[in-house]
C-alpha cells in the first residue's frame, strides 16, 4: 500500500511542478509550486524521514513560500492591483490546486487510519538527526549560522529603498 | 524492509531537478526563476533523503538541513536583487537586463 502511496504521490509532485513552470501568472505557479513542496513532504514521510518531512513543511512550504507572497505583494502595488485581484480570484484558478491538495490529504487520512503500517524504507528518528548535527556534524551547523548570517546581512543591505548609485548608471 | 525502491526515488528527483532547470531556462520571468530554482534544490534534498532511508543513516537528513539553509539564504538574498531591480529597471523580465556596465 504505501508503494501506492509513493506512486500517486510522485504523480501529483511531477504534475504540480510541470503546471507550476507552464502558469503565466507567478501567484497561479506559487500556488502550484506550494503543492509540489507539499507532495515532497509526503515523500519524505513516506521515506521515513519524519523530521525532514516537518521541517519541509514548515519551513519550505511555510515560510520561504511567505517571502514569495511578501515580494510579489510588494512588487504589484498601484491601480491595476484591483482588477488583478478580482481576475486572481476567479473561481477555476484555484480548483486545480485544491483537487491536488485533496489527493494529498485524503493520503494523509489513509496513513491515520491505517495506523503505522505506511512507512516504507528505514525510518530515522529527530533523536538519531539531533544526535548526528551536534556531533560529527557541529562545523556544519556553525557553518550553516554563518551563511544564515551573511544572508540575512545580504538582504537587509539589498532591501534598502534604493542602493546609492555610482553617479548617473556608471558614468564614472 | 521492503521499502520503495532506491532507483525510482532517484528517478524522481531527477525528473524534478531537470523540470525546474527547464524553467530556469524557458521562463523569463525573474520571480518564476527563483521560484525554479527552488524546485531544483528541493529535488537534491529529496535525493539525499532517498539515499538516507536506502542505508539508514541520518546524514542525508542533515544534508537536507543544510540545503534548507541554502535555500532560505538563496531565497533572502534573491529576493532582495529581484526588488531593487525592479525599482531600478522597472520590470521584471531578464532578457531586458542585459546591459552591464561596470
Amino acid at each position: 500500500m504505501a508503494l501506492t502511496l509513493f506512486y500517486i504521490t510522485s504523480a501529483v509532485a511531477v504534475f504540480a511542478t510541470v503546471m507550476m513552470i507552464t502558469r503565466l501568472n507567478a501567484v497561479h505557479g506559487l500556488l502550484y509550486l506550494i503543492l509540489s513542496l507539499l507532495a515532497v513532504g509526503v515523500l519524505f514521510f513516506l521515506l521515513g524521514a519524519y523530521f525532514a518531512a516537518v521541517l519541509e513543511v514548515i519551513i519550505y512550504a511555510g515560510a520561504i513560500m511567505v517571502l514569495f507572497v511578501f515580494v510579489i505583494m510588494m512588487l504589484n502595488q498601484g491601480q491595476k492591483t484591483l482588477e488583478q485581484e478580482r481576475a486572481w480570484l476567479q473561481p477555476g484558478i484555484w480548483i486545480g490546486p485544491s483537487l491536488l491538495a485533496l489527493i494529498l490529504f485524503v493520503e494523509m487520512l489513509v496513513i491515520v487510519v491505517s495506523g503505522g503500517s505506511a512507512e516504507t524504507g528505514y525510518a530515522v528518528s529527530a533523536k538519531q538527526v539531533g544526535v548526528a548535527l551536534y556531533g560529527p556534524y557541529l562545523l556544519a551547523v556553525e557553518l550553516a549560522s554563518m551563511l544564515l548570517l551573511a544572508g540575512l546581512v545580504g538582504a537587509y543591505h539589498l532591501g534598502k529603498p534604493m542602493i546609492k548609485m555610482t553617479r548617473a548608471g556608471g558614468k564614472s | 524492509m521492503n521499502g520503495i525502491p532506491m532507483e525510482h526515488g532517484l528517478l524522481l528527483s531527477v525528473v524534478l531537478f531537470v523540470l525546474g532547470l527547464t524553467g530556469v531556462l524557458v521562463r523569463r520571468n525573474l520571480i518564476m526563476i527563483l521560484m525554479s530554482l527552488e524546485v531544483m534544490l528541493n529535488a537534491t534534498g529529496l535525493a539525499f533523503i532517498v539515499a538516507g532511508s536506502r542505508w539508514g543513516q541520518a546524514d542525508g537528513q542533515i544534508m537536507f538541513l543544510l540545503i534548507l539553509t541554502l535555500a532560505a539564504a538563496e531565497v533572502g538574498v534573491g529576493l532582495g536583487l529581484v526588488l531593487q531591480i525592479f525599482r531600478r529597471f522597472h520590470t521584471l523580465d531578464a532578457d531586458s537586463l542585459n546591459g552591464m556596465k561596470g
